[in-house]
């Protein structure tokens, strides 16, 4: 005794075709024997018991072909679907209703009411006071100190010199294993603004902690597919000495606004535009995309651009209040 | 309008920015006040306590060593008075009989007497804790005794009637495992309601009891939680567990009868630096530098009930105790209209009112009905105008 249904799909649709003839007698007798109630039809419509899915039969090719089937029969039916919606549309002609927004992420998020209105006074206070505020009264101009974990390896080393041709008035040392606690009254005694440590995992850099120094802010960002100069196809020669403009992409919350000032105050206040190099922190989906270019412009309304210098991303892991301490300090933002 | 509202608001929070924010869970309304009416750094809120009669009052103490007074009726700032002495911000206010004390960084307690309130007189009474204060409550049942304790200073009670000796001066507990002196960072205090009992969390992640009464004085019950240092505690309205916060936005629910983990609460993200619970609802408010307010539900079930964005970093605050949680009607504001002088017009009027609801029977509601006003739901942190 053999299920009807099972026969009826065992041979494939070319072969259903090509034996219909010769299987319907089989399946005839087969019938007599069997089941009678399965309706043993021509091969096309053969009936399913309730409750039956296809990831139920053993075996495999059997299995394949009757999902091979179905999805096929599944892409006839929307293509259908397409083609009558296609001619509503192309009957209506002026009519038609507008072509709905496809969903996208960015479109379905929740609105997040941590977002800062421009006109925000309360909000324009805490930053005109905060720890920023000297570099953005003009006041100070930073002096950044670039190191590494202890005992780098080669890309970390080869990352941190490319980075201080990066950040003007930046200065690498190495890390002889000095911890950071005593490391930054020292900064701060030599007058630095932003300390920047590059963490490095099995000889690839993966951490960065940014401190701002006289009593600033600390963030430690997870760093990721980190692109030295000789890695990036199609790049320029090595960027100038010119102080670089920057640019900052959608830090639109609270949170992203002391992270982007943070970023800001790494660099000079006033961009060489002769120097036409860039560099970019573009926040998307909380990672944030460093790029360093180089731009031309063509003619009024088109650019050239050539990426020079290292690229990588960043997710910021916290945000502490105060200079490096993370065992006693108190934390703003932790990514939870 | 916010300031007529003010005394509705369930929870008072102090910021970094010396704004005093009142916000309404019901109404789900945030307004700020501020006493110059500019936010000002210097006046950074670090302490906040009730004032004398009821919830009627709040003392804002800021970080110029000026303790200004907030009434809540009025929904604005009367008065302030200035406390020097010592250096650093305040660490603990209390109010007690027609006095006021203050705690500062530096370890100078005193006790001021609280007439006229612009005058700054000479305090009553002067004590020196130690330095490096980070906290000083009042025991709500004896108002006169209050509790210090800070980072390398013991915990000490001290009462403010008796001697200048403390009553209890607490030990440090024994040399651990490797012999070596256990630090002390009592970061903060609560007096336990129904025996003499103190309880303190630490900066090393411990939560201590101590009994005044016992002739022990290391503590009678020690806990761990988690990795951080703990930084707000409270106690619940049993009585029977505390909860605590630390820097890495963790808060924990501890038993203290046996010092075991009941539960934590999800949500903050950043540094626990207010905790209050109601005195009888499950209710926990929590504020820290992630600059949002949150209320939990601490049992059946746990979990978030409210959560308001405010836009400065909180330092402190004030849950209402007040049972009724919804608004009073506008019954205060009727009982207003009605004054003795104005009897004969009164009576004008009512003559003309009789006149016009013969005339008019159905258009006007009668006047004792609660009218339920309805408010376009606003954005919390808007700014009171």
């Amino acid at each position: 005794w053999r299920r009807p249904w099972i026969r009826a799909c065992s041979k494939g649709k070319k072969g259903l075709k090509r034996k219909a003839t010769a299987e319907e007698p089989q399946e005839a007798a087969v019938a007599e024997n069997g089941a009678m109630e399965s309706g043993v039809q021509p091969p096309k419509a053969a009936a399913f018991p309730p409750g039956f899915s296809i990831s139920e039969i053993k075996n495999k090719q059997r299995r394949h072909l009757m999902f091979t089937r179905w999805k096929q029969q599944q892409r006839k039916e929307k293509l259908a679907i397409k083609k009558k919606l296609k001619k509503e549309r192309e009957a209506l002609g002026d009519k038609a209703p507008p072509k709905p927004i496809p969903k996208t992420i960015d479109n379905q998020r929740v609105y997040d009411e941590t977002v800062v209105d421009p006109n925000d006074e309360e909000v324009a206070y805490d930053e005109a006071t905060d720890e920023f505020a000297s570099y953005f009264n003009r006041q100070t101009s930073p002096k950044i100190l670039i190191t590494t974990s202890d005992r780098p390896h080669g890309r970390t080393v080869r990352l941190c010199e490319q980075l201080s041709t990066v950040i003007p008035n930046s200065h690498v040392y190495y890390r002889r294993g000095l911890a950071l606690k005593k490391i930054i009254p020292q900064c701060i005694s030599r007058d630095f603004t932003d300390l920047i440590v590059i963490n490095e995992d099995r000889k690839t850099p993966n951490g960065l902690i940014l401190s701002h120094l006289p009593s600033g802010p600390t963030a430690h960002f997870k760093m990721s597919s980190v692109r030295l100069r000789k890695e990036i196809k199609r790049r320029g020669k090595d960027p100038t000495e010119h102080v670089p403009e920057i640019i900052l992409n959608n830090f639109t919350t609270r949170l992203g606004h002391s992270v982007g000032r943070m970023f800001a105050s790494l660099f000079p206040h006033n961009p060489q535009f002769i120097g036409r190099q860039v560099a970019t922190f573009h926040n998307q989906r909380d990672y944030i995309f460093f790029r360093f270019h180089r731009y031309i412009f063509k003619s009024e309304k088109k650019v050239g651009i050539q990426e020079l210098g290292p690229r990588f991303t960043l997710k910021l892991r916290s945000l502490q209040k105060g200079t490096f301490d993370s065992k006693y300090g108190e934390y703003e933002w932790i990514h939870k | 309008m916010a300031a007529a509202g003010a005394r509705w608001n369930h929870v008072w929070v102090g910021t970094e920015t010396g704004i005093l924010k009142g916000v309404n869970l019901q109404r789900k309304q945030a307004a700020n006040f501020t006493a110059a009416g500019q936010p000002r750094r210097e006046e950074a809120v670090s302490a906040l306590c009730w004032g004398a009669g009821g919830e009627t009052q709040i003392l804002v103490g800021c970080a110029d060593k000026t303790v200004r007074y907030f009434s809540t009726e009025e929904g604005r700032f009367q008065g302030h008075r200035h406390c020097p002495g010592g250096e650093g911000t305040f660490r603990g206010l209390a109010q007690v009989d027609g006095t006021l004390i203050t705690c500062v960084d530096s370890g100078i307690v005193r006790v001021w007497r609280d007439n006229d309130k612009e005058t700054s007189s000479d305090p009553l009474l002067e004590l020196s804790v130690g330095p490096g204060v980070c906290r000083m409550r009042q025991d709500p049942a004896r108002p006169h005794v209050v509790a210090t304790g800070g980072k390398e200073n013991a915990l000490k009670v001290w009462d403010l009637q008796g001697s200048e000796e403390p009553v209890f001066r607490a030990k440090n507990v024994r040399n651990d495992w490797l012999d070596l002196r256990v630090p002390i960072w009592d970061q903060d205090i609560q007096f336990l309601p129904g025996s003499q009992k103190l309880v303190t969390c630490t900066g090393y992640r411990q939560v201590r009891v101590y009994d005044p009464a016992s002739p022990q004085r290391r503590p009678v019950l020690e806990a761990t939680y988690g990795e951080y240092p703990l930084t707000a505690m409270t106690l619940t309205p049993e009585g029977n567990s505390v909860i605590v916060g630390n820097t890495h936005g963790q808060l924990a629910e501890i038993d203290l009868r046996q010092g075991r983990l009941l539960g934590c609460l999800k949500g903050l993200a950043g540094s626990v630096r207010g905790l209050q619970c109601h005195p009888s609802k499950p209710l926990l408010a929590s504020c820290g530098l992630d600059r949002v307010l949150r209320v939990h539900r601490i049992r059946n079930p746990r979990g978030l009930e409210h959560k308001v964005y405010l836009k400065s970093q909180l330092n402190c605050l004030l849950l209402s105790g007040r049972d009724n949680w919804e608004d009073e009607p506008q019954e205060p504001q009727e009982a207003k209209q009605v004054s003795p002088e104005d009897t004969e017009t009164d009576e004008l009027w009512a003559s003309l009112e009789a006149a016009a609801k013969r005339k008019l029977p159905d258009s006007e509601p009668p006047p004792g009905a609660v009218q339920p006003r309805r408010r376009k739901k606003q954005r919390p942190g808007s700014t009171s105008t």
